[in-house]
């Protein structure tokens, strides 16, 4: 659908590096050997079936689990212990929960100038300008006074989204963002990550929704215990899987 | 088609004329089975019983202004007690010339609390209006300013004792609770071990016994020469051990909010304070008002006591009056005077803590 999309990848601009990256829980091996280079204006689609480490994997990427061996360096910053480094990046990467995550307490518009004001110490009267701008965009401006609460799944999700696009970010994590919702709002959430691809936000997203990924994705990822085990551009990896365990889960959620 | 028919004669078919008002509740609530009218009827009979004699001494056969010993030949209750004693069981040794002061302390208080009730006037504005109002009373209390005479603290009792233990000890325990139970929750080890120690010992020991130490070890740890004030020791035994109370609920209200919560405020890149304050705070707090509440109430009837280690609270100041031969019969009635103020107290604090939950339905 995004025909010019390869267009956007800014090749020499490598936005996060992964390096033989490892993480245990315990003693379970999570995630091994992982290598990923996602340039900036690429968007990845990773699946695999569950308690494959995709969910965890991105987590990784802004801090929310620590990774024990190897490197990860986002927006030319290493992560390390140290917190202003996290805090830093959390700041440049936005991501969308699979259960959405917005804060009960605060009213929509909230729930989005929370960050620009209190993190990048943007003035109030501009933070809620920027943060309508992005609620006509996800189509939900008439709800910036309710609370989450009042608002269905698909709306809160959208609402998220746009919470995290109020921080301008420069890379979307999304955790399984449709996996929560009822059928019939999986697609005004997807409509929206749509829409943002089209702008060339760089997006990694995890998800088993495969019309998104054939549409929207330069390269999909696909991860079996803990290991990134294919990854192609989403023709070739629809429709030429090499891996046996690749043929195996899309010959599962395929029909 | 017919269903709608069906729906239309239903709605304007009256309900049975047994099952509303007056008899039809009585029917539902009171006679509904063999056992329920058996003991509503037996309730009836105990009121009948209960009421009319108590309302009798209470009111109808009681004695309201006289001495004692007129008192003593009555029947009905001596109300005489306390209003004969009224000032002192109010104020205590506080001098009986100065003691509109006291008076005038209480009502800037009451009048504080009423004005903060409103959630409109909270803001930073409400904690300057109550640090500037707590001067003013203190000034009242102590004097030495302005051609006030000098009262010393040892002479403050009765019910500005109560109000004043009662006041600072649950302002500044509540934050302490606060600071405590993320202390507890805390990633840094030293301060989750101190806080744990903390919490676990202080909750390992009476009241009574912290009054103790404070009013009779710890002067004895004290260099030569210097003292602090007894009430101010009681005052901080009183907040330390309602302190570590508070940590305990409010580590329960912590671990109520989901963790996504926490992962959201992290990656929108909140630093801890910020996590804490704009997002699990709130949060938890609010889940915590009822059993919060419920701990500063029994901290407001746990001043009372103070008694033991000699402070002359309402309840120590009532006992003295109780002690005079004149008086010595009515001690019912005196403690019922007493009882009610507590109550008053106490519903107060628990009526705005329901209007609270009800403004902060989200």
């Amino acid at each position: 659908m995004i025909t010019e999309a390869t267009q956007n990848i800014d090749e020499n601009k490598a936005i996060i590096k992964i390096i033989d990256m490892h993480k245990w829980y315990g003693d379970f091996h999570v995630l091994t050997d992982i290598n990923l280079t996602v340039q900036k204006g690429e968007r990845i689609v990773i699946c695999g079936p569950s308690g494959s480490g995709k969910s965890t994997l991105i987590r990784c990427l802004n801090r929310l689990e620590e990774h024990q061996r190897g490197r990860i360096i986002v927006n030319d910053i290493e992560l390390s212990k140290d917190i202003k480094n996290i805090e830093k990046i959390r700041t440049e990467v936005g991501m969308v929960f699979q259960h959405f995550n917005l804060f009960p307490h605060l009213t929509i518009l909230d729930n989005l100038t929370l960050g620009p004001i209190w993190v990048r110490k943007v003035p109030r009267a501009e933070a809620e300008e920027t943060a309508m701008y992005y609620l006509e965009k996800v189509q939900i401006a008439e709800q910036a006074q309710k609370f989450p609460g009042q608002l269905s799944g698909g709306q809160q999700q959208r609402v998220a989204i746009a919470r995290s696009l109020c921080m301008k970010p420069k890379v979307m994590l999304f955790d399984e963002p449709t996996s929560a919702l009822d059928p019939e709002m999986v697609k005004e959430v997807l409509d929206v990550m749509i829409d943002l691809a089209k702008e060339g936000m760089t997006m990694l997203v995890v998800s088993h929704e495969m019309g998104f990924a054939r549409s929207v994705a330069h390269r999909v990822l696909f991860m079996d215990a803990g290991q990134i085990v294919e990854q192609n551009n989403p023709d070739d990896f629809f429709y030429h899987p090499q891996n046996e365990r690749t043929k195996k889960f899309l010959s599962q959620i395929l029909h | 088609m017919e269903s709608s028919k069906e729906i239309t004669a239903g709605s304007e078919l009256k309900p049975p004329i047994t099952s509303v008002g007056v008899i039809g509740w009585m029917r539902e609530n009171l006679f509904n089975t063999p056992l329920n009218s058996l003991l509503t009827i037996f309730i009836l009979f105990c009121l009948y019983a209960i009421v009319p004699p108590l309302v009798k001494w209470a009111f109808f056969n009681a004695d309201w202004t006289s001495s004692g010993q007129v008192c003593k030949e009555s029947t009905g209750a001596c109300w005489s007690v306390v209003t004969n004693n009224f000032r002192f069981i109010l104020f205590g040794f506080y001098p009986y010339d100065e003691q509109w002061r006291p008076t005038v302390s209480i009502v800037i208080f009451i009048l504080l609390v009423i004005f903060s009730h409103n959630r409109r006037f909270w803001n930073k504005n409400l904690i300057y209006v109550w640090v500037g109002g707590v001067v003013v009373m203190g000034v009242f209390m102590r004097g030495g300013l302005f051609g006030l005479s000098v009262v010393e603290s040892t002479k403050w009792s009765g019910i500005i004792l109560t109000l004043m233990l009662s006041l600072f000890g649950l302002t500044a325990a509540y934050p302490l609770g606060v600071l405590l139970a993320l202390g507890r929750k805390s990633s840094l080890p030293a301060i989750k071990t101190l806080s744990i120690v903390y919490i676990e010992l202080i909750r390992g020991v009476p009241l009574i016994s912290l009054l103790f130490m404070s009013s009779v070890m710890f002067p004895l740890f004290l260099p030569e020469g210097i003292t602090i004030d007894k009430i101010l020791r009681a005052q901080v035994a009183i907040i330390m051990f309602t302190a570590a109370y508070i940590a305990e609920v409010v580590r329960g209200g912590l671990q109520a909010i989901p963790s996504g919560q926490y992962e959201a405020a992290e990656a929108l890149g909140l630093d801890y304070s910020q996590k804490m304050r704009l997002i699990i705070l709130p949060q938890a707090l609010k889940v915590v008002i009822p059993p919060t509440v419920s701990i500063l109430i029994s901290a407001f009837k746990d001043t009372s006591l103070v008694i033991i280690i000699g402070l002359f609270d309402l309840m120590k100041t009532t006992q003295v009056t109780l002690s005079n031969p004149e008086w010595s019969g009515f001690s019912t009635e005196a403690y019922i005077f007493i009882a009610l103020l507590y109550f008053g107290g106490c519903f107060a604090m628990s009526n705005f803590s329901r209007s609270l939950e009800d403004d902060l339905k989200t």
